[in-house]
């Protein structure tokens, strides 16, 4: 029985996430687009001769593409929850049998759906145009990323929890996510901070999330990512309990 | 039989915030029961304390034999719920929220059927963002009458809606009676009070002040009746003050106003003017309602 509302949920959700003026183009088409864009612009230098493009073609790009597309949904996620909270949408759905953790959860598959279409398109976008050999698990990947997301998911209900208002639930989303992402060693390494920023950076989730997605792209195996994994669950674990405390639901 | 709704004692403070203080009453199975007061009073705090939806901190609370905090879940099932100034997803079409809504709910009734009763048929395609506040309001009426429930919560349903709708409103809620249901509906509009209801709750600061049906209460509260004539016979006023239940007499120019007290009023004052042959161009009756109740009651406007 809640399955089939958790189910109904979900894809209602997700239709009326694509009906949005900017729904399917920001969240799936422009990621595409610029990931395109970025590996044609790197791509046209000769491998060879630019060791830097080609690593980071090799492994940046895609790290950073499915980083993006992490933060994006996260965010996204982060408004709709303030929206329908302020909207009284999210009082008249626990008004029906559902039960509380059913209407967070459809939101949640909804996001992890949506990554996991946009990171699909980008797999097929790039294999046609993407001068890169791809060697790397996709299965493994994608289970990398939907973690990954289905982890900070947590750290975003936190955010919608605590923030007042719709208003400015998405620029302080913006606000804690981006920085975040610039310490996670996603643009340079985190060996290559300074300590203080390097102690800063390992407690950031986003940091395990980049050292798993790298890690897993170039090919190390799943237990060598073990505490990666350990910590993201723990993240989860912790950013649930404070919010099943601290989450409004009108 | 068990009545649909008892409720004895209930307290409810937000903070130092009192909300509702020791509220007591009782509704009757297949009846429309109105909480009223203004704005702030706790009717809303009460109603969702009922459902289930709030946790009182005094009192107990019985709802088709179920104590609704701890049986929520299974009383959700019986019972539909419309909140005031609920929204759904902006862009969630009329079907696909009706859709929804059934297949959360063990019992169901024919959607399509419910939104053909409602006039919602032609809309059922429609974004929830581009349908009218009327429209809007009927949704939430087919929503809530989804799984056949046996008793209906409506709050504040017509606030917002113009005149045409409001009535359209009210004869849907009618229906909703016709069908042997129970409703539960507060309002901070006297005239849907008088016109739906079959018993009202007047509550002020969380406080039930009475209880009673619309014409009760008004004849408990406010007995005295008004006459207003226009006359040109110098005579009339002298004339008035043999009546006996009369008991002011005011002058305006051409125009009489007399207030006094008693179902015989107006009787007496119509036989005194055709005994004494007063030729009047104008005669109206001013009967006092729910409106006046609450001014008398409360010292002030409920619009205050």
């Amino acid at each position: 029985m809640m399955l089939r509302g958790l189910w109904k949920l979900t894809w209602i959700e997700t239709k009326i996430f694509l009906r949005e003026p900017l729904g399917a183009l920001g969240t799936i088409a422009i990621p595409v687009l610029v990931f395109l864009l970025l590996g044609r612009m790197v791509g046209h230098a000769p491998p060879s001769a630019n060791p830097a493009s080609s690593s980071f073609l090799a492994v940046g790009l895609p790290v950073m593409a499915a980083v993006l597309i992490a933060v994006g949904s996260v965010l996204s996620l982060v408004a709709i929850i303030s929206i329908y909270r302020e909207g009284g949408i999210l009082k008249r759905l626990r008004a029906t049998p559902l039960r509380p953790y059913t209407i967070l959860a459809a939101q949640v598959i909804v996001k992890l759906l949506l990554s996991a279409a946009t990171l699909l398109l980008m797999v097929l976008a790039g294999k046609r145009y993407y001068p890169v050999d791809i060697h790397v698990s996709l299965v493994g990947f994608t289970i990398g990323l939907l973690i990954s997301i289905w982890s900070i998911s947590s750290l975003g209900f936190l955010i919608a929890s605590l923030v007042p208002t719709a208003r400015f639930a998405q620029p302080i989303g913006s606000l804690i996510m981006y920085p975040m992402m610039s310490l996670s060693g996603l643009f340079f390494p985190v060996a290559a901070l300074p300590p203080a920023l390097q102690a800063v950076s390992r407690v950031l989730p986003l940091t395990y999330m980049v050292s798993l997605l790298e890690g897993i792209w170039k090919g190390d195996p799943w237990w060598t990512h073990g505490s990666d994994i350990a910590v993201l669950v723990a993240i989860f674990a912790v950013c649930t309990a404070i919010s099943t405390k601290v989450f409004r639901w009108e | 039989m068990r009545p649909a709704i008892q409720v004895s004692g209930l307290s409810k403070s937000y903070g130092d915030t009192v909300a509702v203080n020791g509220v007591s009453f009782e509704v009757s199975d297949g009846e429309i029961f109105g909480l009223i007061g203004p704005n702030g009073a706790g009717k809303t705090t009460t109603m969702e304390c009922i459902e289930g939806m709030r946790r009182p901190d005094k009192g107990t609370i019985s709802v088709l034999g179920l104590d609704p905090f701890r049986n929520v879940y299974e009383l959700q099932e019986r019972i539909g719920v419309q909140l005031q100034q609920a929204q759904l997803q902006k862009r969630i079409k009329v079907w696909e929220a009706v859709d929804l809504w059934a297949s959360l709910y063990r019992k169901k009734a024919v959607g399509e059927r419910l939104l053909e009763q409602l006039g919602l048929s032609e809309k059922r395609n429609t974004w929830f963002m581009n349908l009218s506040g009327g429209q809007k309001q009927r949704l939430f009426i087919a929503l809530a009458l989804i799984n056949d429930p046996e008793l209906v919560f409506l709050d504040e349903l017509t606030t917002g809606l113009d005149p045409q709708a409001r009535h359209t409103i009210w004869d849907l809620v009618r229906g909703i009676r016709e069908r042997g249901k129970t409703v539960f509906l507060t309002t901070h509009l006297m005239e849907e009070a008088e016109r739906l209801c079959d018993r009202v709750a007047i509550l002020e600061h969380g406080r039930i002040i009475d209880i009673g049906s619309p014409e009760s209460l008004v004849k408990r509260h406010c007995p005295e009746r008004t006459v207003v004539l226009v006359t040109t016979d110098a005579t009339a006023a002298e004339r008035f003050r043999t009546i006996v239940c009369v008991d002011t007499i005011t002058c305006l120019d051409t125009e009489i106003t007399l207030r006094g007290h008693g179902d015989d009023f107006v009787t007496e004052v119509i036989q005194c003017l055709s005994e004494s042959g007063i030729r009047v161009t104008d005669f109206r009756t001013i009967l006092p309602n729910l409106e006046d109740v609450f001014l008398k009651l409360t010292g002030r406007s409920i619009r205050d």
